[in-house]
């Protein structure tokens, strides 16, 4: 194997250059392939556009930008990430202005991004280049932190979102966290994994945490003796203030309204469990949406228009995914099933454009995530893998994160919904109902 | 001899009379001699004997005392033990089936047969029904499940009689489990109601009957 591997980067690094040397001719012509010229990369091009991260000056925080970037724009499942075998991508230099695109589109790159250091401004330049065109689409300033600085991740997942969005036109979700419970505290993760931290006060229960629309604010429910109160806070700070008219009763499931001002959830007590909102901004204005009598109505989640709440309700038996108007009028089956065949529907997710809804169903007894199309109504099964559950929608549109036992554990994985395409968040301990944020501005950070 | 004697006893009688008199004041000064040092040893005597009398009605009254305590320590003691006894039945765990709230015919209906009992023995009494989930099913669901669960056993207790100001409810879910393993022996056990007693029961009295 490691002759193999010797054997392969010999005639890579024979190729690259002979690329190199024959790249100016090349350059000229269309298509530079037709010179007989072949790579030794085990590249297949498919949908997806090729990207590559460039080499460049070495350094600590330099080697780390590129390794949060490189992570980054994979995890964005948008782009086939070209590496090339023993870091031979480093010495594709891209030292000064010499971009060498006919090099990278031989390579089998659409684009190409370099990081030129100032060491000066203590700045990189972060540019992202468009090989076919052959022209510099997008280039961001990174401030470049210390690597202890806690925002020093966070400021390159944000370059990388830029990346992302410049290259494709479509959302990145790099600069975000995902709560979640473990083991009773609520604890926050990055979403590439780094990062975990524990947000709730020791002896307090934690359960369902949600984030508000801007992603500086989280309300959860701490648990105590059977009751729950919803608290509402800074998910950096220590400070979390009851939501009012939700203490000395069991509250949770709850979920910001788009615009910030309503906070809908579920209620259990005396009348079993119904839906009820709470206007933040005006603090006030406590109103119950549903009314059971022999079901329970729970789990509600806002369309990002805010005009309609998709929630649970056992009216039919088994819980179903429903939806009503944001007053409650209006209340009808959502998630078609079949009566005594479909097993029980729970957890449902709006997606961030509003056309699709994910939710958990039992199949054969265990939980699957399903996504629904708001609009035809269209059911699809995304895993079947072990126990699968609680699906919460990336502000890309594109990823869920869910629970997965599939390892054996309950842990936090994320599927990319085009593709298929899965990976594991979180390690250690038995991590539940995970909230995936918005993007998280930048003045939240400390 | 005889005459003596008299006379010595007239005189601690009369010494005697003086003594219980309680206030009247000695005439004669007696004048030491053989008569009035065997009155004054009689006197010795005699307020012993009293002192040995007063001993043991004290003593009597000690030991009558202590009986007395004994007797209300072991009224107390039963009444503890009986109290501890319907404690026992209140904290007796009502069971359910996977995903269900319906009271169970059997076992889970002798149970909760007992608590009504005891709730309409002791008129006093406020509970507190918990429900809770095994680990299975949706985390938020099993809140709503819990709570049902606790109303069901509600339900079933106001239907015969027990005012619903008595009996509060709320729901643990799949938090507060009892056996923290994953298998259906731990899940059996898990799916259940809790009954706690809120006001009232510091004394209470076991139903007739039980």
């Amino acid at each position: 194997m490691t002759r193999l591997c010797r054997a392969a980067r010999s005639v890579l690094t024979l190729a690259v250059a002979a690329l190199v040397l024959t790249a100016a001719p090349l350059a000229a012509q269309d298509p530079p392939i037709e010179q007989g010229v072949r790579i030794g990369i085990t590249y297949t091009p498919g949908l997806r556009p090729g990207m590559l991260v460039l080499g460049g000056a070495r350094g600590v925080v330099l080697d780390s930008v590129r390794a949060i970037l490189q992570r980054d724009l994979r995890y964005s499942d948008r782009f086939e990430m070209i590496t090339l075998p023993g870091g031979d991508s480093l010495f594709l230099g891209s030292a000064g202005a010499f971009v060498n695109h006919s090099l990278y589109a031989a390579l089998g790159a659409s684009f190409a991004v370099a990081i030129r250091a100032d060491a000066d401004t203590a700045t990189a330049q972060v540019t992202l280049y468009d090989v076919r065109g052959e022209t510099a689409r997008r280039t961001i300033a990174l401030v470049l932190k210390p690597l202890d600085d806690p925002d020093f991740r966070m400021s390159v997942h944000r370059v990388a979102d830029d990346i992302v969005r410049a290259a494709s036109g479509e959302p990145g979700s790099a600069a975000t966290r995902l709560l979640f419970i473990q083991r009773g505290r609520l604890r926050r993760v990055d979403f590439d994994g780094a990062d975990v931290a524990t947000i709730s006060p020791f002896g307090v229960a934690a359960f369902s945490p949600a984030w508000a629309p801007g992603g500086d604010q989280i309300v959860y429910t701490e648990l105590s003796e059977g009751w729950g109160r919803l608290v509402v806070g800074d998910p950096l700070g220590d400070v979390f203030l009851p939501v009012p008219e939700t203490e000395g009763l069991l509250n949770y499931a709850a979920a910001f309204s788009p615009d910030g001002a309503l906070v809908a959830f579920a209620r259990s007590g005396d009348e079993g469990t119904e839906v009820y909102t709470y206007n933040l901004a005006r603090d006030c204005c406590l109103q119950r949406l549903t009314v059971g009598r022999f079901s329970d109505n729970l789990s509600p989640t806002f369309s990002p228009d805010g005009r309609r709440i998709a929630f649970v309700s056992t009216r039919a038996g088994l819980p179903q995914i429903y939806v009503m108007a944001a007053d409650g009028t209006g209340q009808e089956l959502f998630a078609p099933f079949d009566y005594g065949v479909t097993g029980s529907s729970l957890a449902p997710e709006w997606s961030p454009d509003g056309t699709r809804i994910a939710f958990h169903r039992d199949v054969v007894g265990s939980p699957q995530v399903f996504i629904m199309d708001a609009r035809s109504r269209m059911v699809r099964q995304l895993t079947s893998a072990g126990r699968n559950e609680d699906p919460t929608w990336a502000p890309d549109g594109r990823h869920i994160a869910f629970i997965s036992s599939r390892t054996g554990r309950r842990q936090i994985w994320v599927i990319d919904v085009e593709t298929g395409r899965v990976r594991q968040l979180t390690q250690a301990g038995d991590t539940r109902l995970p909230a995936w944020s918005p993007r998280i501005p930048e003045s939240t950070n400390p | 001899m005889k005459l003596k004697f008299a006379m010595t006893l007239g005189v601690a009688v009369m010494v005697l009379a003086a003594a219980c008199g309680g206030g009247q004041p000695e005439e004669v000064a007696p004048v030491p001699n053989q008569d009035s040092i065997a009155a004054e040893q009689a006197r010795r005597d005699s307020l012993a004997r009293e002192q040995a009398r007063r001993d043991s009605i004290a003593r009597a009254r000690r030991l009558e005392e202590e009986s007395i305590r004994r007797e209300r320590e072991e009224a107390v003691r039963m009444e503890r033990e009986l109290t501890e006894a319907v404690l026992a039945i209140l904290m007796t765990h009502v069971n359910f089936d996977f995903d269900r709230s319906s009271i169970r015919p059997g076992g889970d209906t002798e149970v909760l047969e007992m608590k009504l009992a005891v709730l309409q023995a002791n008129a006093g009494l406020e509970v507190v029904i918990v429900g809770n989930a095994d680990e299975r099913g949706s985390d938020e669901y099993n809140m709503a499940l819990g709570m049902r669960r606790a109303l069901s056993a509600k339900k079933w207790l106001t239907d015969r009689g027990i005012a619903p100001n008595r009996v509060a409810v709320r729901s643990m879910g799949e938090e507060d489990p009892v056996d923290p393993r994953s298998n259906e022996e731990a899940w059996a056990k898990n799916r259940r109601d809790e009954f706690a007693v809120v006001v009232g029961g510091d004394v209470l009295i076991l139903p007739p009957g039980m």
